[in-house]
């Protein structure tokens, strides 16, 4: 395991715990995209942490170019959590912006997303973009996988620089398809709703 | 003998007793029959399992002094609080005394141990730190509720940093004619209030009938505080040789920490289900959470530590 990967989890478990509860599937090693709600900067290593080691290695997480890109976010980013960046800001218009997401799924490893697209301050998501759509439809094998992120909203708001330390679980749920014939309006609430369902689960 | 081949007998005996407890949960687990007992056998090999891992890590600790049982218990402190404020329900508006906690006064409370500051470490958090928590909140200009968020950070800070950070204080003690052997003092506590959680566990499994409190501890009984406490009382009796007590002397302390553990465990359990939860957190296996395990040591380690201080130096 790289010495960046170790140090920089081994912190946020220290901080938040991070303690994985398998709810509606287990940690096997099969492709797949998690989509979480977003509400602070630790939610990428929360999540990433959670996982198994060896699942970790195969599981991307999708960060923001335009904060990420830079500097020693972009050497943690991409050197310690092997992140895919996204350019959510569009600078070549004629680009996909999920041209990297794509090449990582079609290279058969997986991914983590928030499809808010941004930090939101409450327990409970806004709504997503519609780039879990795209993918769910271009790649139909790959399981979707819902995830909550308990308590980290609190842990550090918009703005904090210090984490408060609180015991945060990542709640994994069943996964999802698209199914046939189903609208991208109906497909992203369903989505949604799957993480929002996700935060009234019982702790096992 | 000397303070470290006591220590050495005492962890020695700590490990034939969970060599016991695991052999007789493997025993009982071959037989057990109903869905119910299963879960129980599951649970208590987990308790088991976990008591092997924190015997390790405090010898661990011992072994390397001073200031790694500071550092052991400092981190006990943060897993405590970080249990306590993820299930208090805060605002964003009391981000300032929640950093001010974690990263202010919880390092200053054992490094103020550390260098043997008592007069300080004393009134550090029960004034200074009961008076600024509130004033840096008063700061967010977020006045719902004040006076319940105040209190909740001020209990926060007081059970899981103050009154836990008395049992590492025992080592600053200068007892005459038990000089270096302040580590056995810690230990005695300790043993004591687990021995007496754990036998109050086995007793109220055997012969529990009637319920102490069932909506506070649904699992405590009678028969189980009065068995674990009186068998603890006579075990922390026997147990004089590793402290500075006479065994009469012995007697009646293991019984106040018994005591108070008791009414830490009901304490901190009515505060627990007060905010909603069964256990303080899930880190330990088969236990709860860290508070789950600390919820009587933070009742009795400053009582504790006074008659110690007020009688025996």
């Amino acid at each position: 395991m790289r010495l960046s990967s170790f140090l920089f989890t081994g912190l946020v478990k220290l901080l938040v715990g991070a303690f994985p509860r398998w709810i509606g599937c287990g940690p096997e090693p099969v492709q797949r995209i998690y989509f979480a709600n977003h509400t602070s900067h630790m939610d990428t290593v929360a999540i990433w942490a959670a996982l198994p080691i060896r699942l970790r290695y195969k599981t991307h997480p999708v960060a923001a170019k335009d904060y990420w890109g830079r500097g020693v976010r972009r050497y943690l980013a991409t050197q310690a959590l092997r992140a895919v960046l996204i350019d959510r800001t569009r600078s070549d218009p004629n680009a996909n912006p999920l041209a990297p997401l794509i090449e990582t799924l079609q290279s058969g490893e997986s991914l983590i997303i928030f499809p808010e697209g941004t930090r939101g301050a409450s327990a409970v998501p806004a709504p997503f973009k519609s780039g879990l759509y795209h993918l769910a439809a271009q790649f139909p094998t790959v399981q979707l996988v819902p995830v909550y992120l308990e308590n980290l909203h609190r842990s550090l708001p918009k703005g904090a620089l210090l984490p408060i330390p609180l015991t945060c679980t990542v709640r994994f749920g069943a996964p999802l398809a698209l199914a046939a014939g189903e609208t991208k309006e109906a497909f992203l609430e369903r989505a949604r709703d799957a993480v929002i369902n996700l935060a009234g689960a019982a702790q096992a | 003998m000397t303070a470290q081949q006591k220590l050495i007998w005492l962890f020695g005996g700590i490990l034939v007793v969970l060599v016991l407890a695991s052999l007789i949960g493997a025993l009982l687990s071959k037989r057990a029959g109903s869905e119910r007992s299963r879960a129980t056998l599951d649970n208590l090999r987990a308790r088991v399992n976990a008591w092997w891992v924190m015997i390790v890590v405090l010898a661990v600790a011992f072994a390397l002094g001073k200031t790694a049982t500071l550092v052991l218990f400092g981190l006990v402190s943060f897993f405590a609080l970080r249990e306590f404020i993820t299930l208090t329900p805060t605002r964003a508006s009391d981000y300032v005394p929640l950093v001010l906690a974690f990263f202010v006064l919880l390092p200053a409370q054992y490094i103020l141990i550390g260098y043997e500051q008592y007069g300080t470490f004393a009134i550090f958090i029960p004034v200074y730190g009961f008076l600024l928590l509130p004033a840096a909140a008063a700061f967010a200009g977020d006045t719902q509720e004040f006076l319940e968020r105040s209190s909740k950070i001020q209990w926060a800070t007081m059970i899981c940093i103050y009154c836990i950070s008395y049992g590492p204080a025992l080592l600053l003690l200068k007892i005459p004619g038990y000089e270096d052997s302040n580590p056995l003092l810690l230990l005695y506590l300790l043993l004591i209030v687990q021995l007496s959680d754990v036998l109050q566990y086995v007793f109220g499994k055997l012969f529990g009938r009637t319920k102490l409190a069932p909506r506070v501890s649904p699992s405590k009984t009678v028969e189980g505080l009065i068995g674990g406490g009186l068998s603890t009382t006579l075990i922390g009796g026997a147990l004089a040789w590793m402290t500075p007590f006479t065994p009469v002397q012995a007697l009646a302390i293991s019984f106040v920490i018994v005591t108070l553990g008791v009414l830490g465990g009901l304490t901190l359990s009515a505060v627990k289900r007060g905010l909603g939860a069964k256990d303080w957190g899930v880190m330990i296996d088969g236990h709860g959470g860290m508070l789950d395990r600390m919820d009587s040591v933070s009742f009795a380690a400053p009582v504790f530590f006074h008659i110690v201080r007020f009688f025996f130096t």
